[in-house]
């Protein structure tokens, strides 16, 4: 009698997880089905595609006939001809480029990280006017790139721009300057534009981690006196140092692969030039497909190797820190 | 002390607001000054001379560029959604294997340099017929869209509690109907922030737009702006460009102004809660 019960017992438990498997199961399977058009979609519109620039790297491909190429192995990277090297990585142009993408995302970045970490200090206090001001720094994100670069453009114009004449009616410049022209300035210039437009992302994604500490820490360094500097970088930065790391991968691999405003706002001048127009004048202006996408191959290889690098170091940095 | 501490605070505020807020003020009083009265600076809003708002949709398909801009724009933001969802609830709510490894495959495409897939795009975009059209340009900026839309998406669908879905399945519902008429509702404000998001960068996309249009009828905003030319090949019609730069903006910054808090939620329930 009871062996029989138990025997019940058993028989409505197997059957009862058969049924949920057979439920799990068909969730898998719908699961696969739900993610199956994007995941054909993304290989056809980003997978394929850098496939086949990778390819195209490897060819004397011409954008005239891109049906009509050769296999030439490493030669746009670096050739010998008689003696003589060619390819991209002999090019001065290329490596200027280098240089300057660089350059641009270090100061641009980390200008961008101290104004943004004040700007959301500044947005975390309570103060009439905080929605306000919080919808105002939001504006210069939202404003198209090229129309940004357009304004500044005006804005910074030889003859006729305000900050010439600002500048002269405050006596910091004896001569109005050419701003985006001059190789000297033209980089500061695109600084400026990117520091003014992408602050307020910074900004904002401090601003989120600031507000999700919690306040009892805030309350006792009060009650013990602590001075206010020494609660920022001993309680502040500390606690929002990681998302504020989030925060500059995000900027960096961003400006890493700036191309609209440098573009426009220095007219497409070859010792402005970043990495991405390099590549791209290759391709089109000069029709070169093999050589554009070398270019191309190496700042997808610089932007990969930079995001398995922080990738590696956050995990390893994880890993020691239980926090 | 704390007086001073105050008014350097507010000092600091205006300084903020100042420099956010001066460019477009200085590009609208530019848009409506021209011909000679643009050679000289001005601070101040004087008249409001409209020659250049018609000079834009005067000299060039400008009213074309901006409907081709919506289309594309709208095109993209439906796509990017319809297939975010689905492939969200996936992700967000039914535990598979590879799964952790398909969305960080996912995140690293959003991470692509455009400049990456440049050729193999172009090559794609005219062995499909479709150089020089609005769904060449469509198909283009699904790469830009639907990776993060998944992905902002996903973080959003894996907050909602787990009780909802159990409630449908007990039920008998498909995941289809869960999908549908579970999850739907509940993700909509959801989506519209990933919609605004979605929309904002196709709106401002330059480099696909540059490259895969030819002609000026064909052309989005950024491109048609950054190629505006004047009477005259050597000095630029800066009473245009920034007309033409107005029209483009104000529309973006109402719709900023309203969904402020959920533009918000969206760019920071990618970096932070992920």
């Amino acid at each position: 009698m009871a062996g029989a019960v138990a025997q019940g017992d058993v028989f409505v438990r197997v059957a009862a997880r058969r049924r949920r498997s057979s439920l799990t199961r068909s969730r898998i399977r719908s699961a696969w089905l739900f993610i199956a058009p994007s995941l054909i979609i993304l290989a056809l519109i980003a997978g394929w595609p850098l496939a086949r620039t990778i390819w195209f790297s490897f060819t004397d491909a011409n954008l005239n006939n891109l049906s009509d190429y050769e296999f030439i192995g490493f030669e746009n990277y670096l050739a010998n001809y008689d003696g003589e090297w060619l390819g991209l990585l002999t090019d001065p142009d290329w490596w200027q480029s280098v240089w300057n993408t660089v350059w641009f995302t270090l100061v641009s970045v980390s200008i961008e990280t101290v104004l943004g970490i004040i700007v959301a200090l500044i947005l975390n206090a309570t103060f009439p006017g905080r929605g306000l001001m919080r919808a105002i720094i939001l504006i210069p994100w939202a404003i198209p790139t090229i129309v940004s670069a357009k304004m500044w453009n005006w804005m910074l114009h030889d003859q006729f721009g305000v900050i010439n004449d600002m500048l002269l009616r405050a006596g910091l410049i004896a001569a109005p300057m050419t701003w985006t022209a001059n190789a000297d300035t033209a980089l500061w210039a695109a600084v400026a534009v990117d520091v003014w437009k992408h602050t307020s992302f910074m900004a904002l994604l401090i601003l989120a981690a600031l507000q999700m500490l919690p306040q009892d820490i805030y309350e006792a360094a009060k009650v013990d006196g602590v001075s206010p500097t020494r609660v920022f970088f001993r309680i502040t930065l500390p606690l929002i140092k990681p998302a504020l790391l989030v925060a500059v991968i995000f900027r960096s691999l961003d400006a890493l692969r700036v191309f609209d405003l440098i573009y426009v706002l220095t007219s497409n001048s070859r010792d402005t030039a970043s990495m991405s127009i390099y590549a791209r004048q290759q391709l089109v202006d000069f029709q070169e497909v093999g050589l554009g996408s070398a270019a191309s191959t190496l700042i997808f290889l610089i932007i990969a190797l930079i995001v398995v690098i922080t990738l590696a170091a956050g995990r390893v940095r994880l890993g020691e820190d239980p926090r | 002390m704390k007086v001073l501490s105050r008014i350097g605070f507010w000092l600091l505020v205006i300084a903020i607001g100042l420099f956010a807020l001066f460019p477009l003020y200085y590009a609208i009083i530019s848009s409506f000054r021209s011909g000679s009265a643009l050679f000289t600076t001005a601070y101040l809003p004087e008249r409001f001379d409209p020659t250049n708002y018609i000079a834009v949709f005067d000299r060039q398909p400008f009213g074309q560029n901006i409907l081709n801009s919506i289309i594309v724009a709208g095109t993209v933001v439906a796509i990017s959604l319809g297939l975010g969802m689905t492939a969200a609830y996936a992700f967000g709510r039914i535990a598979f294997r590879g799964r952790a490894l398909l969305l960080m495959t996912i995140l690293a495409v959003s991470m692509f340099p455009q400049v990456a897939v440049l050729s193999g795009m172009f090559e794609l975009i005219r062995s499909l017929g479709l150089y020089n059209t609005l769904p060449g340009l469509i198909l283009a900026n699904l790469m830009l869209t639907l990776p993060f839309t998944i992905w902002v998406l996903t973080t959003f669908m894996r907050e909602l509690p787990k009780e909802i879905e159990e409630a449908a399945f007990v039920d008998g519902a498909t995941p289809w109907i869960v999908v549908r008429r579970v999850f739907l509702p509940l993700m909509a404000p959801a989506a519209v922030t990933t919609g605004l998001l979605a929309f904002i960068v196709s709106w401002n996309e330059f480099l696909f737009a540059l490259t895969f249009t030819l002609t000026n009828e064909r052309r989005t905003v950024p491109p048609a702006i950054a190629l505006m030319t004047g009477s005259t090949a050597y000095e630029l019609p800066w009473g245009t460009i920034m007309a033409a730069s107005v029209i483009v903006t104000v529309p973006i910054i109402v719709l900023v102004l309203v969904f402020q808090r959920k533009i918000v939620a969206g760019l920071t329930a990618g970096a932070v809660k992920g």
